[in-house]
């Protein structure tokens, strides 16, 4: 018997994000008593970078918005393999999930009438995203903070869950370790919400921090949860590329939704050249029409800058590949040019993208009102994840597991818009905890097996007592992993390439599983990270294997072998699931038939 | 690519000692990338706190050179670089592991302070109407990303310890946000002068110095706050009107 702690509640929350916060307010709402557990201190979460806004129909810039709207420009980004229902729950509920925070505390800006103001975005429509500055995210997640401590919530920060628990096919809580001292504590529970976040540590330029490892995809796929959509990870267009210490930082949308351009070395603005046939009527012709929608005329249609994410992403590389990128292999993106149009455009830039100034001056030594900014695609969300009931967030294989927000899958289908990932956490978040406590109070208790408890306390402690010597140490494994990932099953991929990687993961996973961690257990980011591994590993392959799988490209996944986009593709789901001998398992799953109501909609909204 | 002397402090509650590494330093090289690669290279279990790497969540506090910084947001060029770079934790604050210090303090006194209440809504649909003049005396307070370097600075809880009557600058700047919300209706002043000892503050701004966003902490949250404090606590007419509407705290 191993030592351990045992910590019991109604339901478990892993993750404090956004969606673990929300989650874990609406549970404990409904009567369930709450822990909730956390890698980082709380508050930390990479909810805390989302810069430029919550995307909710408010209608209140623009009167001819409306959750039919949202939800068509939701699915057109998705390119139409979203779970139709989520795309549907989310663009109905997100104006009332943001509203509510103002109630908590928050502070969004205002439109001259006092109400929420709302920026433009790519993808949407109408003026969409409610926002504070450039620093939306940080305002959520301390509105969901300062309010969730109120709710009696238990707290456990520093606090990694290692295991899923179960008792028999159920989920039944979690075992976990705390960073301070390496003490073991098992949770157990009657449901569990999966809140972990993305996956973005799996590549080497990165939007992420360390803790988005996968973890939430990896543990609910080793107790049966099936993972979908694994092939469309997003790379953002606008990450920082210079100087190198700072690559892959993010650059948030909001600099092209105030009117930023993207330029070649040759200063023209290639965005104007190959628009999509999806939007084509939909973009505006000439500089002049789409700086009359950055400004608000109602006529003019959106300038190219504010395609979707996958697009301008590509579009981008392009440049480069082709010679005609930024000195450090970018495009130029310019915000200071609108001095030709806007008197005080220095105070302006400053005023609505104030981080945006900060870190540019601090970081690379430019003044964004002045000179323009070295950009290029940055690893930055996974679509795919743990499939989920659409109303419940209940994992579709694993009782008693739930997951929102972006361990989730389903809303963004194969490309995400811009501030629909902070609208999906409050909706989803919301509703997986409303459910999770419904299924805590209409459920029998669970039991822990003690096996199971030792087994996985054993697992976790092994990197310890091996030999670190013996390899080239955990860091510089991941960064191995993360040189793979990036070269072969990054923003553009092809059939040899995948196969290398699939076998090179092998190697990694077998030298991974004999990596020896020096020191104690006593705050040991090495030996952290030798355990993160494991996770960044399984979802490395669940990437490459679903990429591999999908033979055209669509949305953020593109083929350079298929460069088209199939409409036979465009009907399916890739399904992964852990197979009886352990090894992972791919099926293709048809997208269930869209109602005629909904399909009128996207219809409509052409 | 050059060499700079590093010198990091390495231990424990039960003590630690600085402890010097040679590192490589690449061009708009950051403090914190300097410890991630020592950390990669020579010492696999250096433990420090770090998230977004790009100074908006404040995890990676830290005394570089012995002044309170992000190291995320610290360049090694801006440092002298004819002579070692020094690294050390927190001293405010009891050392878990090397720069990790035990923060938990400043969670629990955040969550003794009285919670924000709002009026009730403008609108059927429960929302408000805020002007942009108003919600931006708060939202300044609402850029504080926790990382506790003013705390780390100010010498009331750095040099005396008063940690147990003594909210600190950060938790000021937190009752500000709220009084200073157009829909909050709490009252927070008696607090503020009891329990959060804000009266123990001599409004030195080192507090204002060390922001690494800027907030005007001294001048606009906690002055203000004073005054608040003076007007309802110590003001003989507003003490002889609450006396005789009876509300007297």
């Amino acid at each position: 018997m191993t030592q351990h702690q045992v910590l019991e509640y109604d339901v478990v929350v892993i993750g404090a994000g956004g969606a673990g916060l929300r989650a874990a307010i609406e549970a404990a709402t409904k009567g369930a008593s709450v822990g909730l557990i956390c890698k980082s201190l709380l508050g930390k979460a990479h909810t805390v970078m989302a810069e430029g806004g919550v995307a909710a129909a408010l209608a209140n810039v623009d009167d001819r918005d409306s959750w039919k709207v949202h939800f068509a420009d939701t699915m057109r980004g998705g390119h139409y393999l979203n779970a139709w229902r989520m795309a549907e729950l989310h663009a109905q509920e997100a104006p009332e999930r943001v509203r509510e925070l103002e109630g908590w505390g928050a502070l969004m800006d205002r439109t001259p009438d006092g109400l929420i103001n709302q920026r433009n975005f790519g993808g949407h429509a109408y003026p969409r995203l409610a926002h504070v500055g450039d620093r939306t995210g940080l305002e959520m997640i301390r509105t969901l903070q300062d309010h969730g401590i109120h709710e009696g919530i238990d707290v456990h920060m520093e606090v990694t869950v290692s295991k899923l628990l179960m008792d028999g096919g159920r989920c039944a809580g979690a075992l976990a370790y705390d960073r301070e001292r390496g003490r073991f504590k098992a949770f157990k529970a009657k449901a569990v919400v999966m809140a972990t976040g993305g996956i973005g540590r799996a590549f080497l330029v990165t939007s992420n921090s360390w803790e988005y490892t996968g973890d939430g995809h990896a543990l609910a796929y080793h107790v049966g949860a099936e993972l979908v959509d694994m092939e469309f990870v997003q790379f953002h267009p606008t990450g920082m590329v210079w100087p190198p210490s700072v690559r892959g930082i993010l650059v948030t949308e909001g600099v092209r939704g105030e009117g930023g351009i993207l330029k070649n070395s040759e200063g023209r603005r290639f965005m104007f050249e190959d628009i999509p046939p999806l939007y084509k009527e939909s973009t505006a012709d000439t500089p002049e029409e789409g700086w009359r929608y950055v400004v608000g005329d109602r006529e003019a249609r959106r300038p190219p800058e504010l395609l979707t994410r996958d697009h301008v992403a590509r579009k981008i590389v392009k440049e480069v590949q082709e010679g005609r990128g930024s000195p450090h292999g970018g495009a130029f993106l310019d915000i200071a040019w609108i001095k030709e149009h806007i008197k005080d455009s220095e105070d302006h830039i400053k005023k609505k993208l104030p981080s945006m100034y900060h870190q540019f001056k601090e970081l690379a030594g430019i003044d964004i009102t002045k000179e323009p900014m070295e950009v290029g695609p940055t690893t930055h969300y996974a679509m795919g994840g743990i499939r989920v009931d659409p109303d419940s967030q209940m994992s579709t294989t694993v009782p008693g597991l739930f997951a929102a927000g972006e361990c989730a899958a389903g809303l963004h289908g194969a490309n995400r818009l811009g501030g629909n990932s902070l609208s999906d956490l409050l909706v989803f978040g919301k509703r997986a905890g409303e459910y999770a406590a419904e299924f805590a109070a209409g459920n029998t208790p669970v039991h822990l097996q003690d096996e199971q408890i030792d087994l996985a306390v054993q697992e976790a402690l092994s990197p310890l007592e091996r030999d670190p010597g013996a390899d080239v140490g955990p860091y510089r494994l991941q960064y191995e992993l993360q040189h793979l990932m990036q070269d072969k099953a990054g923003i553009a991929r092809e059939e040899g390439g995948l196969t290398e990687a699939l076998d090179e993961l092998q190697e990694l996973k077998t030298r991974a599983q004999a990596m020896g961690a020096g020191g104690s257990r006593e705050y040991n980011p090495g030996w952290h990270t030798t355990l993160d591994l494991q996770s960044l590993l399984t979802v490395a392959e669940a990437v490459v294997m679903a990429s591999q799988a999908r033979k055209e490209s669509r949305g953020a996944h593109s083929r350079l072998d298929y460069l088209d986009k199939d409409p036979e593709w465009g009907t399916v789901n890739l399904v992964l699931k852990k197979g009886h001998d352990g090894e992972m398992e791919l099926r293709r799953e048809v997208i269930p038939e869209i109602p005629e109501e909904l399909q009128k909609i996207i219809e409509e909204q052409g | 690519m050059k060499t700079t002397t590093f010198k990091v402090w390495q231990g424990n509650s039960d003590g630690g000692e600085l402890k010097t590494y040679e590192v490589e330093v690449d061009q708009g090289y950051v403090v914190l990338d300097a410890i991630h690669r020592i950390q990669a290279e020579q010492a696999n279990d250096l433990a420090v706190r770090w998230n977004c790497k790009a100074g908006k969540c404040g995890s990676c506090s830290a005394e570089v050179n012995g002044s309170p910084k992000l190291m995320c947001m610290t360049r090694v060029d801006a440092l002298p670089a004819d002579q070692p770079i020094t690294v050390e934790p927190m001293r405010t604050f009891p050392v878990v592991k090397d720069l990790v210090t035990d923060v938990s303090w400043n969670y629990e006194v955040k969550a003794s302070i009285k919670r924000f209440s709002p009026k009730t809504a403008d609108h059927g649909d429960g929302s408000w109407d805020m002007d942009q003049y108003d919600v931006e005396r708060s939202q300044e307070f609402r850029k504080c990303i926790e990382c506790f370097l003013c705390q780390d600075v100010c010498h009331v809880l750095r040099d005396h310890q008063l940690h147990d009557r003594f909210a600190g600058p950060r938790h000021y700047v937190y009752v500000a946000n709220m009084e200073m919300n157009p829909i909050d209706t709490g009252d927070r002043v008696a607090e503020l002068r009891e329990e959060l000892g804000i009266g123990y503050c001599n409004i030195t701004k080192c507090c204002t110095k060390v922001c690494p966003e800027g907030i005007t902490i001294t001048d606009n949250a906690i002055i203000p706050l004073k005054e608040r404090v003076v007007d309802q606590s110590y003001d003989p007419l507003a003490r002889l009107i609450k006396l005789v509407k009876g509300s007297g705290d």
